[in-house]
Order: structure tokens, then C-alpha cells, then sequence
């Protein structure tokens, strides 16, 4: 039950997508996200919205489990085209009950600032979460901000303490999974009662996991210093991360996506929010 | 089904399979179509490679987990018939998981012991009766009752949580590798005392472990679990004497069994139906004290 919680989303595979280096990835979301905020007419909308799909096409991602990944965010999105269509106002009036007032803009607005979030949403799962494994991600974010090291940030330890996070996520997972299961053995009810109960039914959860998730990072910081661990100086990688053709190929497929929406946006700025 | 509380089976399992992360591309097949039973008031034990479907089997008698297809019968009734009273079967079917010292979580020894009995609704001095039971079962001094469970040695540990269960008087008791992890000693206490509550109890034990030894010792009845399906089951006897086919699945017999095997290899007229110590030397006393007498004459 708890398994089906995966981290960070990511979908273990071999599309061109999964390939790329994760330093590129980062890099490219972060120009597709300025994008989808740079986007103003519903013709740049459509640019970044077919780059989008080809995307997840080329990702080889079922779109069931991508659609998943839009699932928490159906408040948000409702609640965007909620005060968008409302609060909206213009010129052409289409609809008056009382003091509810809905305007063609508004209908505009509320579209394509859904969009918005969900073209933010997907293209950056399909680019970097769904397709880059978590580790592989934390490398490439140490890489990209090493040179903030000259300026005293300690790069390798942040990096070094979320790869460890992120190991020990699933682990505590399981954990918690097996705590639960054990104390359900021993008639724990998680699923009825009232909050004061429920929130009651986690204490034989949650003293467990706290006590082994200590042990654990205890076992673990000797382990670290048997093997000699002293930080980031000096370190070399198993794995050191090479950019490819695949880097060249998809950054220049970006610079024509970006001069594509930035040509949009000015040259034809049709229904423009 | 009215003669069922009198058939063999306290537990029996019918075209069981369970599959993890169905749909997903961790999707992997635990069990395939398993049918077995557990005879009542038996030890029964369950042996198997890591992986072989082991604790996914333990953890669907007791309706841990729900099978994508198949029935689990507890006392000829499907446990899953009405999913809310699943708590019920976990009241009669008690699961000890592999390592259980790490769900203690109480402040006292006692109070995490009563914790089951006490989920189970019970007035307070049949809890007080059940716990020091309980405690006496697994060998736990009366004395440690009001220490800490986070102070004890890892063996004592074992034990509260064993005694947490055992404390619920489970008609079935399941315990996962209870020894996994102890030293000589503490494996024959936890064992020794697992088997001494059973034949007082009268009740039904299945025990999951890897040491034949262990299973020869102290299990009536064996379930040999390999790539996810059942692969024999028997008395000790019927199971040792296939030597060749647990070879044959990675899984090895009592070394004691194995000497008997050589003996009878190198023409000593032995009966290889020979699988703990203790027979072993009585038989091999006999043969040398009959040796002894026929030389004699």
C-alpha cells in the first residue's frame, strides 16, 4: 500500500529522455519552465503544449501513470479556474446571475492559466522526475552548483545529505510498512474512529520508526568513517557524468522550441493573457 | 460447510496468488496458484529460499495482505468474506514478523506486552493473567516487567514482542524467522519455549525459518516453498527423505541426516529416517551396544 508512494515518480526506463545527462535536464527544465511563464498568447500555449506531448511521447511514459501525477493537483488547478472565470473582469459580458459575472476573458484567463500549471507540471515530471533516477539527479545538481564552493557554500554536503535522504526514503517506506503491518497484527485500527483515535492509532507507528530511523543514521555515520569518509575533498566518482551527442541534439532542440514560442509571442500574440 | 470445524485444516489455502505493484514495472509475482493447509494443533514449518514467497504465505493467513485470486479458509470460512471483520482473524491468527523487537514502542515491558490483549477489548485482569502468561512462556523474569523495552539485549527484545502476541492467545500462532539473528542459546529459548507454549496450548504454530536443524527439531509437519509455489509438503520424514529434490531447489537437509547418509553410503545398515541428534545417537548407541553383544556370543 504504502509502496505504490514512489519518490520523486521516478519511471525506471531506457527512452532518450531517461539517457540525457541529468545536468542538461536540469538546465533544460528550467528554461522550459521560464517558458510556460514567458508564454502569453494561446498560439505560444499550443507550441509549448505539442512540444509537451512530444515529449511525453518520446519518454515512453504510460500516460495512465502520468495523468496520476496530475492527480494532487486537482484542487489547485480547480481552485485557478475557479477565480480566474470569477474574478476576471472585461468587456464582452456572457453570463450575469446576481453579482456573478462571467466575461469572455475570463474564460481565457481561467484556460490558459490552467494550462499554465499543467503544462509546468507535466513537462517538468517528463523531463526531469519521471525520467531521471533521484540519485542521478542529486549528482547533477552538485555539479552544476560546484562553483558556489569558492564562494564557501558546502555543495558536496548538501548533495551528499540529500542522497541520503533520498536512499533512506524507501527504506523508511518499507519500514513503516512493516511497523504497521505488525502493530495491525497486534489489532492496531487505522481506519476508524475518530481523528483523536486515529492520530492515537500512530503513536505504536511512529515511536518504532523514530527509534530505528536514529539507529540507523547512527550504523550509518560509522560505516561512512570506517570507510574513511571526510567530505567532498578529494573525492572522486564511480560514476563520472559525460555529456553526449544526446546533450548537443536536445539543447539545440530547445533553442529552436524557445525561438519557436518566443516568435509566437511576438508575432502572433492572438487571445494574449 | 457444516462439518468444517471438524475438517483437518485450521487454515487451508485454495489457488492462492498475490502479485506486488500490480501494473506497475516493479510488478512481481510472489505467489502462483498455491494450495495448502495447515493441520490443527501442529507445528507446522515453512522452508524456502529468500524470495521463495515465504512471508508474502505468512502474511496472507492472517489477512495482512488480500489475494488477487484465491481463497484463505480459517476454520472453513473465507477470512475475506466480510472485509470489515478482518480484525477479527487477526485476533485468531497471531503473526510474529521477522525481527520484531523493532515494534516495541511502550514504556514498560508489560504495557507493550497488553498491548494486543488490550486492543482485543479484554477486562483487566484477564490482561493481567494473559501478560504474565505470556511472559512466563517466553522466559521473561517478572522482574523486567516494568523496565523499559528500549533497555533490554536484543534476545529479551525478541521476546516482549513475542510474548506481545502470544499474549493474545491466538488459535494460530505464525512466527517469521523468530531465531533470525540470535545466538545458539537464544534460539533454543525462543524455540524451546514457542514449543512448550504449543503442547500446553493445544494450538496451531507455523514457524518460518531457514535451519533444517531447527525445523527437524521441533515442526510435525514441513511446507517447501520454491519460486513462489509449493513445492512439497509432509511430515520431516517424508520431506528428508527427498534429499535429492531439496538439493535440487538450493535448500539442504540436517547434517545429521546427512552423516546418516554417508554411514548408509559406506554400507552401515542404518534406517536413514534419521533427522535430529538426540535420535541419531540413540539409534547408533543401540547398533553399537547390539555390535557389542554379538561379538560377545
Amino acid at each position: 500500500m504504502l509502496k505504490d508512494i514512489t519518490l520523486g515518480q521516478f519511471f525506471p526506463g531506457d527512452s532518450p529522455l531517461h539517457k540525457l545527462d541529468p545536468r542538461t535536464k536540469l538546465i533544460l527544465t528550467t528554461v522550459y519552465i521560464i517558458l510556460v511563464f514567458v508564454a502569453r498568447g494561446a498560439p505560444g500555449f499550443a507550441v509549448i503544449l505539442l512540444f509537451t506531448l512530444a515529449m511525453i511521447a518520446a519518454s515512453k511514459i504510460p500516460a495512465k501513470i502520468i495523468l496520476r501525477g496530475l492527480r494532487p493537483l486537482v484542487f489547485i488547478i480547480t481552485f485557478t479556474a475557479i477565480i480566474n472565470l470569477f474574478w476576471t473582469k472585461g468587456e464582452n459580458l456572457l453570463f450575469r446571475l446576481g453579482f456573478i459575472e462571467i466575461y469572455s476573458e475570463g474564460v481565457l484567463y481561467a484556460v490558459l492559466m490552467v494550462l499554465r500549471v499543467v503544462l509546468l507540471l507535466l513537462g517538468s515530471s517528463v523531463l526531469l522526475t519521471y525520467t531521471t533516477s533521484p540519485i542521478a539527479l542529486t549528482d547533477g545538481l552538485e555539479q552544476l552548483l560546484s562553483p558556489l564552493k569558492k564562494l564557501r557554500v558546502p555543495v558536496h554536503e548538501f548533495a551528499m545529505m540529500m542522497t541520503i535522504a533520498l536512499r533512506f526514503i524507501p527504506t523508511l517506506i518499507e519500514e513503516t510498512d512493516k511497523i504497521m503491518n505488525a502493530q495491525k497484527a497486534r489489532g492496531v485500527d487505522f481506519s476508524s474512529g475518530g481523528i483523536i483515535r486515529r492520530a492515537k492509532a500512530l503513536i505504536p507507528i511512529l515511536i518504532p520508526l523514530f527509534v530505528s530511523a536514529f539507529r540507523r543514521a547512527d550504523e550509518l555515520a560509522i560505516a561512512m568513517e570506517c570507510r574513511c569518509y571526510r567530505g567532498g575533498e578529494g573525492r572522486t566518482r564511480m560514476k563520472v557524468l559525460k555529456l553526449s551527442y544526446r546533450d548537443l541534439v536536445a539543447s539545440v532542440i530547445f533553442v529552436f522550441f524557445t525561438a519557436a514560442v518566443i516568435a509566437a509571442n511576438v508575432f502572433i500574440p492572438w487571445l494574449s493573457v | 460447510m457444516s462439518d468444517t470445524s471438524s475438517s483437518k485444516y485450521i487454515i487451508e489455502l485454495k489457488n492462492v496468488s498475490f502479485v506486488y505493484g500490480e501494473g506497475t514495472p516493479f510488478r512481481s509475482e510472489a505467489l502462483t496458484d498455491v494450495s495448502v493447509g495447515i493441520e490443527r494443533g501442529t507445528v507446522t514449518g515453512i522452508i524456502g529460499h529468500t524470495g521463495s514467497g515465504k512471508s508474502t504465505l505468512v502474511q496472507l493467513l492472517n489477512g495482512l495482505i488480500k489475494p488477487q485470486s484465491g481463497t484463505v479458509l480459517l476454520d472453513g470460512r473465507d477470512i475475506w468474506a466480510d472485509p470489515k471483520k478482518i480484525g477479527q482473524v487477526r485476533f485468531r491468527v497471531g503473526l510474529v514478523f521477522q525481527y520484531p523487537e523493532y515494534q516495541l514502542f511502550e514504556e514498560t515491558v508489560w504495557r507493550d506486552i497488553a498491548f494486543g490483549p488490550r486492543n482485543m477489548g479484554l477486562p483487566e485482569d484477564e490482561i493481567k493473567r494473559r501478560v504474565s502468561e505470556a511472559m512466563a512462556f517466553v522466559g521473561l523474569d517478572e522482574k523486567l516487567a516494568d523496565a523499559s523495552p528500549f533497555e533490554l539485549s536484543g534476545g529479551q527484545k525478541r521476546r516482549v514482542a513475542i510474548a506481545g502476541v502470544i499474549a493474545m492467545e491466538p488459535e494460530v500462532l505464525v512466527l517469521d524467522e523468530p531465531a533470525a539473528g540470535l545466538d545458539p542459546m537464544g534460539r533454543e529459548e525462543i524455540l524451546g519455549g514457542v514449543w512448550s507454549y504449543q503442547r500446553r496450548k493445544k494450538s496451531t504454530v507455523v514457524i518460518v525459518s531457514h535451519s533444517m536443524e531447527d525445523m527437524a527439531r521441533f515442526c510435525d509437519r514441513l511446507i517447501v516453498m520454491c519460486g513462489g509455489r509449493v513445492s512439497m509438503t509432509g511430515t520431516c520424514a517424508d520431506i528428508f527423505r527427498q534429499a535429492d529434490r531439496l538439493t535440487e531447489i538450493g535448500l539442504d537437509i540436517p547434517q545429521i541426516t546427512r552423516l546418516i547418509f554417508a554411514l548408509k553410503a559406506r554400507g552401515v545398515d542404518i534406517d536413514t529416517d534419521i533427522y535430529t541428534i538426540d535420535r541419531a545417537k540413540a539409534v547408533i548407541e543401540e547398533m553399537i551396544k547390539q555390535k557389542r553383544s554379538g561379538s560377545r556370543c
